[in-house]
């Protein structure tokens, strides 16, 4: 069962590489700056995982690291939607 | 509920996707933005249900502090600094992965009734290793595209076989944890250290100029150590939205070598084949004979009488924070119905896309930025061409001369214009340390002169004729 699950893991991590390059290809030069500080914000989802450790039910030293990468994360995520957001608000046509 | 939070985190997976698909084009770029920031905080929402989070305390600190200090970064932060931002963001986004692996050990290991799974071990290690790399190495390259670590290229003894033998340690002592998971904590200590370290040492010999390929590359690391940690937690969310990013990271990557005609190994090595000075020095050998100068006055008379412009901006450009200048010598160019566009090389400035940015910080359309590409075959139909602040991305030396450095390097054919004015402080080389033979031409004229206070002599010149 462990193997399945994992190989289920490989093969969507594997589609998603593919999937990746299929959208970022398409992506004009113009656009590599907002796009690499907007997919960095996507990167910070493993805020995911810090939220689950620094909100375990007893403190332990899980719960001084999940809340130090929660920190991170958060820090990595509002910078990297905000800042992306700033500037594609000045990319005008005439 | 574990059904819904999964439902949830598919959905937020497919946001993720059109969020990015959307940034393709800049008409929805923004919209695309935010569909992908609705699946992260769609995400957050769903795992504040999740059935282990308990206390709350810690999590609402460190949402308030992260999102203070997030927040606070993205509005100071000035469009000249954007590389630096993204650099740090990097660092942050990496650290937290590393972080959260080795949580996920400590709950393994603390918790009666859970054993470690292969696989687990093993993507803890993986998560622990690349997360911690992109947090120094980020860090690295903040401080250098910031001027606290010098930009230049910095080489130190055994410089390889010192990376590699730390790289073979990290994984002997991944194995040895993944063998023996309950009894090996200290080793994982030492891997972390080992990463930290390695961080450095893999960007410290990258020069400023190259700046472009390594932010590239540690955005595709952060990607990765994300997806490892979706592996440790096996949650497919992680795992799909770090590929995402880990994919992007590689073709910028992939882009920016080739604008350099270089392979990635020689720019993570350090410096230009052979140049490796990388520098300031005013000694590069290359060609050497008289140049033509010209004043503002001059050249605000040949812009006068010329029908197109081709303006080529470089990191010079940003440094003297140049752009609004650029904008205002555009729109009198334009009242005299003279046609105007910008040539933008996919390497100028210190990340892909920097020039993109500044110009429409300085709103400038961006219908009116051309890739090399693009343009490339539009110089010989060119009256002037306006050099600001680039150097070796439009040394004709790339195309004729087999002994140089950057022979082969895709460059902006800008001498084949009818006059090519150059914009530059003084004769300096550029990054690969030669001199650039094309300030030498016939058809070139050095406007010396910082690039801000000189566009706007210009500009002025030109409004009075």
């Amino acid at each position: 069962m462990e193997t399945f699950e994992l190989l289920m893991q490989i093969y969507v991590f594997v589609l998603a590489i593919f999937v990746g390059f299929e959208l970022i290809t398409k992506v004009p030069p113009t656009l590599h700056t907002p796009l690499m500080s907007g997919s960095n914000a996507i990167s910070g989802i493993t805020i995911v995982g810090a939220l689950i450790s620094a909100g375990l039910e007893e403190f332990t030293i899980s719960t001084i690291l999940g809340l130090v990468a929660l920190i991170f994360a958060t820090i990595n995520v509002v910078g990297g939607y905000l800042v992306t957001d700033r500037m594609l608000k000045m990319f005008k046509k005439k | 509920m574990e059904i819904i939070s999964y439902l949830v985190y598919l959905v937020a997976s497919i946001l993720f996707i059109f969020g990015m698909k959307k940034l393709g084009s800049p008409k929805t770029a923004r919209q695309g933005n935010f569909l992908s920031a609705l699946g992260m905080f769609l995400a957050i929402v769903i795992t504040l249900f999740d059935q282990h989070v308990l206390t709350y305390e810690y999590i609402i600190l460190g949402l308030v502090v992260g999102s203070a200090i997030g927040a606070l970064l993205a509005i100071k932060v000035s469009m000249t600094g954007m590389p630096q931002m993204v650099g740090l963001l990097n660092g942050f986004g990496g650290g937290a992965s590393a972080l959260v692996a080795l949580a996920e050990f400590y709950n393994i290991l603390n918790h009666q009734g859970r054993v470690f799974e292969l696989s687990t071990s093993i993507t803890i290690i993986l998560s622990i290793l690349i997360g911690a790399v992109t947090f120094t190495g980020s860090f690295i390259a903040f401080g250098k595209l910031q001027g606290f670590v010098t930009g230049k290229v910095v080489k130190y003894p055994m410089q390889n076989p010192l990376n590699v033998i730390l790289f073979i340690a990290v994984i002997a002592l991944g194995v040895v944890v993944v063998l023996d998971p309950n009894n090996t904590i200290n080793y994982v200590y030492i891997i972390l250290g080992i990463s930290l370290l390695l961080g450095v040492l893999l960007v410290l010999p990258i020069g400023g100029a190259d700046m472009p390929v390594a932010i590239s590359l540690l955005n595709s690391y952060s990607g990765l150590a994300a997806s490892m940690t979706g592996f440790v937690l096996k949650n497919n969310m992680l795992i799909i939205a770090g590929a995402l990013v880990g994919a992007s990271g590689i073709i910028l990557t992939i882009i920016m070598c080739k604008g350099m005609n270089r392979s990635l190994m020689n720019v993570v090595l350090g410096g230009w084949a052979d140049a490796g000075s990388g520098g300031d020095s005013s000694t590069g050998a290359g060609p050497q004979g008289d140049v033509k100068s010209v004043d503002a006055e001059e050249a605000a008379m040949i812009f006068d009488s010329a029908q197109s412009v081709i303006i080529v901006p470089g990191y010079g450009m940003a440094v003297a924070q140049a752009q609004h200048a650029i904008r205002d010598l555009m729109n009198v160019l334009e009242k005299k119905n003279i046609n105007v566009r910008f040539a933008i090389h996919p390497v100028a400035g210190r990340m892909p896309g920097h020039m993109n940015v500044l110009l429409a910080e300085a709103q400038v359309p961006y219908d009116k930025l051309y890739a090399l590409e693009d343009i490339n075959d539009d110089f010989n139909n060119t009256d002037v061409v306006l050099v600001i602040g680039a150097n070796d991305v439009v040394n004709p030396a790339a195309r004729n001369d087999k002994n140089s450095p950057i022979y082969g390097m895709p460059i902006l054919n800008v001498d084949y214009a009818k006059t090519v004015i150059i914009n530059k402080r003084s004769m300096n080389v550029g990054y690969a340390g030669i001199q650039n033979e094309l300030f030498f031409y016939p058809n070139s004229l050095m406007y010396f002169g910082d690039a801000k206070e000189a566009i706007a002599k210009l500009t002025n010149e030109l409004k009075e004729l």
